[in-house]
């Protein structure tokens, strides 16, 4: 049953990268962008991952599409409706992705997958799912884990040190967040009503 | 076990009665019919509140014949009515959008509903990130509307489709913000936790929990009007401006899918509104919650919160429906004033206004109530037994025996 739905979930989002590659009209590539993006979010869940998933969902599938949509939208006229590639931007596209995939491959070949499949046997007995992710009531149970540790304090135990206590990621959150507040100050700067001023005024007319 | 049909009992118990494998799908089966059901049956019973309602309010009658008295097989006979209709797509569409646009609506709006808990402990999927993962499927929506408006081809349907846009960018920010504030109070994302920390007298509620949450409720479903189009934020719609705006070239059941998906998704929000700041499935009177935990217990207990929480999201559709048939609507440049100049810093000072509450008067309620009449947490009513865990022996285990057997077996096997 899990490896059946990870197999529809991962053919749905590699079918839709493909189809956002082929088709022409942004709109469409836009709804397969969407259809891929979702499976994206479905394999999160199937992995335990219930925080990602729905972050994936709520950032990338509500937020950032609907605004690429709404950019066509405001903007569609002339060229940017279709977008055709000539040949030598397939070309382009062609190393670029030929190298990602290689250098994914290469990732992938170098993992132990074995040497970790036995570590999550001793540390977990049979397999991680029962404990970490979610657990027999159902309840996924990352979403604390992940809240607690970026404010400072991991509570999952390092197994080659169990008496040491973990570090979190305070700073990289607290980083983050002056980050998007500069961000926010900074669209509400760019977006002011601006002043006229009567020299401006009276050299623009 | 299958992580996403995880809901422990009726699962497991399947697999105990049937010895194979299809337990779990039998399970899953079951959950999307009664969350298919939780969808259908309340979206069919608001039309015909919206009609009936909508009709007293224009001082005229509403539905009348079908089904007997008050027109109430109305909603059937339209739909019936709907489906025989041809199924139109105008030249000028962009065909396969124009098709699958009202499918992304109801979907996401049906996808939500999986997360809701309906009572304690009945919830399809139950995650720790219920409140946000019910969020982000429902922000899902406004994509289908936005292709709607864009593939039919027509202009009325692109100013609808890009109003819903503009209008779904500013009401999200403080959709979330007021929605964070019960989060921050009962320290946990799961409806389930949240609704069950607000047992006891109706004091506990966190409307009545300090003024800033009580003005973060408003603010909530204020909001929830925007985000399910209705109005006074109609404008994606917008009859008498737009034709029928996004919906303009849809025709049969396409049409009343997307209509179904709007009724559903009132109920939804409704629902959630409760859970987060009405008390969930609490009646709000503290001794009866306790004598009804106590003397009925498991099964009839949950029934009775499950029909508590259907009467308190209904009467907050029926406010929906009185809304809109009594306020005009707003113009897009007043919706965008409205949820980004005003909504948004009323709901941050709300937020920080609830945090400092908390933080400095702890376990106090606004008006006094709970430290007059309880002085402790005494009236809170216990969290009732968990199915799924193993049981002490109750009065009432005739009810609840059939449901933990086979999650009692299991925990001894494991």
């Amino acid at each position: 049953m899990e490896t059946f739905l990870f197999l529809l979930f991962g053919l749905a989002a590699a079918g839709g990268a493909v189809m956002v590659v082929l088709n022409q009209d942004v709109v469409r590539m836009a709804f397969w962008l969407i259809v891929s993006l979702a499976s994206t979010a479905c394999l999160f869940f199937l992995l335990g991952a219930d925080f990602v998933g729905a972050v994936q969902l709520l950032i990338y599938v509500g937020g950032t599409v609907v605004l690429l949509i709404f950019g066509v939208m405001l903007t569609s006229s002339g060229p940017y409706l279709r977008i055709k590639s000539s040949p030598g931007e397939v070309l382009q596209a062609v190393v670029v992705g030929g190298l990602f995939l290689g250098m994914l491959v290469l990732t992938v070949m170098q993992v132990d997958w074995d040497r970790h499949e036995s570590r999550l046997q001793a540390e977990y007995g049979g397999g991680p799912a029962n404990d970490v992710g979610y657990n027999q009531q159902g309840e996924g149970s990352t979403v604390r884990n992940i809240g607690a540790a970026l404010l400072g304090a991991r509570f999952d135990a390092d197994p080659q040190h169990p008496d040491r206590v973990k570090p979190g990621y305070l700073l990289p959150f607290e980083i983050i967040s002056m980050h998007l507040l500069v961000v926010l100050i900074g669209a509400a700067y760019i977006a002011r009503a601006k002043r006229k001023r009567p020299d401006s005024q009276s050299s623009s007319s | 076990m299958m992580p996403l049909l995880a809901a422990a009992t009726i699962s497991e118990q399947l697999t105990e009665l049937t010895n194979s494998t299809w337990g779990p799908v039998l399970a899953a089966l079951i959950h999307v019919a009664l969350v298919g059901a939780f969808f259908g049956l309340p979206a069919g019973a608001f039309i015909w509140a919206e009609r009936k309602v909508s009709g007293r309010i224009q001082d005229r009658l509403g539905p009348t014949r079908v089904g007997g008295r008050f027109g109430w097989l109305q909603s059937l006979a339209d739909g019936m009515k709907l489906i025989q209709k041809e199924d139109l797509a105008p030249a000028d569409a962009d065909k396969m959008l124009f098709r699958l646009a009202p499918y992304i609506v109801v979907i996401a709006s049906f996808a939500a509903f999986m997360f809701l808990p309906f009572s304690d402990g009945w919830t399809a999927v139950s995650l720790d990130v219920g409140l946000f993962i019910a969020l982000a499927v429902l922000s899902t929506e406004v994509l289908g509307v936005v292709f709607a408006g864009y593939a039919s081809g027509s202009k009325w349907s692109l100013f609808g489709g890009m109003r819903e846009t503009a209008q779904m960018v500013s009401y999200e920010v403080p959709l979330g913000l007021t929605a964070v504030i019960p989060v921050a109070i009962a320290g946990s994302l799961n409806l389930q936790e949240i609704a069950a920390l607000q047992s006891g007298g109706f004091w506990n509620w966190f409307v009545f929990r300090d003024p800033f949450t009580m003005l973060a409720f408003f603010v909530f479903f204020t909001v929830t009007l925007a985000s399910n189009k209705r109005a006074p934020f109609d404008l994606a719609e917008a009859e008498s401006e737009l034709v029928a705006g996004f919906l303009t070239e849809y025709s049969g059941m396409r049409w009343s899918l997307f209509f179904l998906a709007e009724y559903a998704s009132m109920y939804f929000v409704s629902v959630l509104a409760c859970l987060l700041f009405l008390g969930g499935w609490w009646t709000g009177i503290g001794g009866l919650d306790q004598a009804i935990a106590e003397n009925v217990g498991g099964y009839p207990a949950r029934v009775l919160g499950f029909l508590v929480l259907g009467v308190k999201a209904g009467l907050l559709v029926v406010v929906q429906i009185w809304v809109r048939w009594t306020l005009p609507r707003l113009r897009i440049d007043q919706v965008m004033t409205t949820c980004l100049k005003y909504l948004v810093p009323i709901a941050c000072f709300l937020f920080l206004g609830s945090v400092v509450w908390t933080l400095f008067l702890p376990g106090r309620t606004a008006f006094g109530l709970s430290h007059r009449f309880a002085p402790s947490l005494g009236d809170r009513v216990p969290v009732l037994e968990r199915v799924d865990r193993v049981a002490p022996p109750t009065a009432s285990r005739e009810e609840v025996s059939e449901s933990t057997e086979a999650p009692v077996q299991h925990g001894e096997a494991s």
